[in-house]
């Protein structure tokens, strides 16, 4: 088999993991090195393709032959798809020619399992090691551990990696024993718990002395919306834990697509694509603007409303909060308005200082005022209280019934 | 009223020399017209060297600003570079640049994010391609890149610092930059690419983007607000983007339509097998008829409560199996739920110090808790300790004496209310009973007292100190 035919194979095995940050490593370049490679700013997305996904890293399984037999997965053992493997050297050329041609910003390194979770575990370390031993490169890397791995082999991934993952995939055990059945929670958790640990060793260390130590800065998660029967708000509390126990960095959420090789166990539906950007909406509530998962979601509502977007939901039903007077309010009520996003609440909050805020000061931070504008008080506007008390509200937000299209 | 008609030069550089010197004259932003006609400077020679009469002081964030505003293609840019400057120099407005809101700073922030986003954009949008080597072997690249800005300069750092081990060149018709291994040399626009070789891995990247790409999830907007099509010409995957739409609709329906495969058995693997056996929920039997380690696997698959289900793992005791002293805490807190080990956390920490001076050691004890899984709240970003109930202890005290049981310790050190709770009852209070109390059926010497967590939340240092020495000489009653 050629390296290109490899490659298909092994990137379309890749391309169902979502996660694509190449944010947030320790910074360094390849200045004074013998390799290329530099990182710690922003991540850069270097292409996008047309399913509206960046592409920043070299996203890559090391083989698609798998143990084990998840039912949402392409590569699981029943599936018939064709198998392939990368030489640890074909995937180490892969990453430099791509990275020297700026077509990357490093590599995203996965596996089926093989044998056993610590073989593939050494073979996919193996990678990555070279490639900053030998090779001196210094851009950004990515490594998939299993949870079952030894911890001192998630703990040597960790030591080439800017970032470690392992994929929760599906938010409880009984989903996971259906539709993943040799993967478990309460290891997964343990596993993460051990990372979170190293992780903030190695941040203390570098922090009182071992400046040039080498390690990984985060962690993350992937888990598949729509392939079980779990909630929006059962998603949003594994995530509130995760976020909380093992300071994940991210947790994704990806919708489950269709794939070549359909398991009877799951059946193929069009992938939700709303549901997945609403939860994405609802995560950031949570991380950045101070909502709890119990405000965005009740046992009563578990799942987020598909028409709306999760702040401007909370926002119509908890109309005795609003409207906020911008120029009295403090940060965390300001954050609540649908509309503003974290970067305009701090210059709202700086402008405030210096001038009164008018409606003319929104419209030049590129607010958009039809959708503010019931919601908060300035020096000019004042608005109807009867606007907060009507139905009117939520058919002003409600999108539009479109006309449907002859065919 | 004079208009004077000034040439801001090619850059910051000279725009700036061009405004100190105006500024010091005091000519207001309605008197001047920036004019760029690449003519050189209407002042003529002479006064481009006069001497600059005053100091200005601004702050880094204008120069910040005006070093991004400055790469605009808008003509416009330096009038309203001037105009805020003057405002700040000369009108006193020191916070212009806090006001986001004000029509100038509105107008020059958002040229400075058009610039930035496009100087972003040519970090990622660059493609080198090999060019070959030199002599002395350092691989040679060149590529050619269409900004909408004159930010070649500002974007080319970054390249020099990643790709500081090879040769490269990057083509624009705004300003070229080169890199040779020593320092960046800038060179004028030139008008096309001055070398169209492809470039083999050209063929292998569009491989990759066309495999990476998933069928089922097509969102054309997504891909063009981030790449827009000005930037496809240059980008040698873009030429598969139509194709892959196009395709894409008959995939997915394909998938959806094809028969599902059958499960296949579980194939005999050692590993497979190790993993069932590790997922395997063992038997709760009696707990006093177990082992101790038998009670460690034993309590990771209690239910009892439902403090399992928020929590990492359970917290069993650990120390010696003859150890001679068990002391009991509350219940583990975060550090050891991630562990899953007792006392590694602060109050671990703690623990460890008190006993030292009071002549213990803590490797010879058998430490547990209480209550073997962490029960807390959300608060802010972290997970907040909370209080078990009692009905919470009392579920987990069947443990805590089958560890007893098993160790049947001289003493028994009790640390605070919950340890107190679950083994000597309701209504202990420790400020009346610290120091040893009367429990033969628990061990033959029991000692009370305080739990060091409390001793971390005492926000006065001599108090602390005072609560510690009396903490030591507690536990020194084991002696």
């Amino acid at each position: 088999m050629t390296l290109d035919q490899k490659l298909a194979i092994l990137a379309d095995a890749a391309k169902y993991d979502a996660s694509c940050a190449s944010s947030g490593a320790t910074r360094r370049d390849s200045v004074g090195g013998k390799g290329v490679g530099s990182a710690g700013g922003a991540g850069i997305c270097h292409s996008y393709a047309p399913d509206g996904r960046c592409i920043s890293l070299l996203k890559i399984l090391l083989t698609n032959r798998c143990l084990y037999d998840c039912h949402y997965c392409i590569n699981r053992r029943s599936s018939n798809v064709r198998r392939a493997a990368f030489t640890p050297e074909e995937a180490i050329s892969l990453t430099l020619d791509f990275y020297k041609r700026n077509y990357i910003e490093g590599l995203f390194l996965s596996s089926g399992i093989i044998r056993s979770a610590d073989h593939t575990m050494e073979q996919v370390v193996q990678v990555a090691k070279t490639l900053r031993e030998v090779h001196d490169f210094r851009g950004y890397i990515h490594l998939k551990t299993i949870p079952e791995a030894s911890p001192e082999l998630i703990e040597q991934a960790a030591r080439y990696a800017d970032r470690i993952s392992i994929n929760l995939e599906l938010p409880s055990q009984c989903s996971l024993d259906r539709l993943a059945p040799e993967k478990n929670l309460g290891r997964t958790k343990q596993a993460m718990g051990r990372i979170r640990v190293k992780l903030e060793d190695a941040a203390e260390q570098k922090r009182t002395g071992d400046k040039k130590l080498r390690h990984a800065t985060g962690q993350s998660t992937q888990v598949i919306v729509g392939a079980d029967g779990a909630t929006d708000a059962d998603f949003l509390a594994r995530s509130d834990e995760l976020y909380r126990a093992y300071r994940l960095k991210r947790v994704y959420y990806s919708a489950f697509s269709p794939i070549p090789e359909p398991s009877s166990v799951l059946p193929l539906a069009a992938p939700p694509l709303v549901r997945e950007h609403r939860l994405y909406q609802a995560d950031w509530l949570m991380r950045y603007y101070g909502f709890r998962n119990s405000e965005i979601l009740t046992p009563e509502e578990p799942n987020l409303d598909l028409s709306l977007d999760p702040k401007l939901a909370w926002a119509l039903r908890n109309r005795q909060e609003f409207p906020v007077d911008l120029q009295k309010a403090p940060r965390e009520r300001i954050l609540r308005i649908p509309g503003i996003g974290v970067k305009n609440v701090d210059r709202i909050l700086l402008i405030r200082r210096h001038t009164s805020i008018r409606l003319e000061d929104l419209v030049r931070l590129r607010i958009s005022l039809e959708k503010v504008k019931p919601f908060l008080i300035t020096a000019d506007h004042h608005p109807a209280r009867y606007l907060l008390d009507s139905d009117r509200l939520l058919a002003r937000f409600r999108p539009k019934p479109t006309q449907l299209e002859l065919f | 009223m004079m208009m004077r008609c000034v040439d801001p030069g090619p850059g910051f550089d000279t725009w700036r020399s061009a405004a100190r010197r105006l500024i010091g004259e005091g000519v207001p932003p309605t008197e001047v017209l920036w004019e760029s006609d690449g003519m050189g400077s209407l002042f003529g020679d002479e006064e481009a060297g006069a001497p600059e009469t005053i100091k200005l002081v601004v702050s880094p964030a204008f120069i910040e600003l005006a070093r991004a505003v400055s790469c605009h293609a808008d003509g416009r840019r330096w009038a309203l570079l001037y105009r805020i400057l003057w405002r700040i120099a000369k009108l006193g407005e020191r916070s212009l640049l806090e006001i986001a809101s004000d029509r100038d700073v509105a107008q020059a922030r958002m040229m400075a994010k058009n610039v930035r986003r496009e100087i972003h954009k040519m970090h990622a949008f660059v493609r080198f391609r090999k060019a070959g080597e030199d002599e002395t072997g350092r691989e040679c690249f060149v590529a050619w890149f269409e900004p909408d800005h004159f930010c070649i300069e500002l974007a080319a750092g970054f390249f020099a610092k990643r790709f500081a081990n090879m040769n490269w060149s990057i083509f624009t018709p705004k300003g070229c930059a080169h890199w040779m291994g020593e320092e960046l040399k800038f060179s004028p626009g030139v008008e096309r690419d001055p070398c169209n070789d492809p470039d083999a891995m050209d063929a292998i990247w569009r491989t990759y983007y066309r495999s990476i790409f998933n069928p089922a999830r097509l969102k054309l907007k997504a891909m063009q607000a981030e790449m827009p099509k000005r930037y496809w010409k240059n980008l040698p995957e873009a030429e598969l983007i139509e194709e892959l739409t196009r395709s894409s609709a008959n995939r997915m329906s394909g998938m959806i339509a094809e028969e599902a495969r059958v499960v296949r058995p579980v194939p005999r693997n050692a590993y497979l097998g190790r993993l069932q056996d590790l997922s395997a929920v063992p038997e709760i039997r009696e707990p006093a008829e177990a082992s101790i380690q038998e009670i460690a696997r034993m309590v990771q698959a209690c239910r009892h409560c439902p403090l399992w289900e928020n929590a990492t793992c359970a917290v069993a005791g650990e120390g010696p199996a003859d150890a001679r002293l068990m002391i009991v805490g509350e219940q583990p807190g975060d550090r050891e739920d991630l562990e899953g080990r007792p006392f590694v956390g602060p109050a671990g920490q703690l623990l460890d110090r008190a006993m030292k001076e009071a002549g213990l050691d803590r490797n010879g004890a058998y430490i547990t808790n209480a209550v073997k899984h962490f029960k807390w709240v959300p608060r802010g970003k972290i997970r907040l300790h909370q209080k078990p109930s009692a009905g919470e202890i009392d579920a987990c005290k069947p443990w805590v004496l089958a560890e007893l049981a098993k160790i049947s310790p001289d003493a028994l050190i009790l640390l605070g209310g919950t340890a107190a709770r679950s083994l000597l009852g309701a209504g202990v209070q420790i400020t009346k009973m610290r120091g040893i109390v009367d429990a033969p059926h628990l061990a033959k010497r029991v000692i009370l007292t305080v739990h060091p967590s409390y001793l971390l939340r005492l926000p006065d240092e001599m108090r602390k100190e005072a609560e510690f020495r009396a903490f030591v000489k507690d536990l020194s009653l084991v002696l």
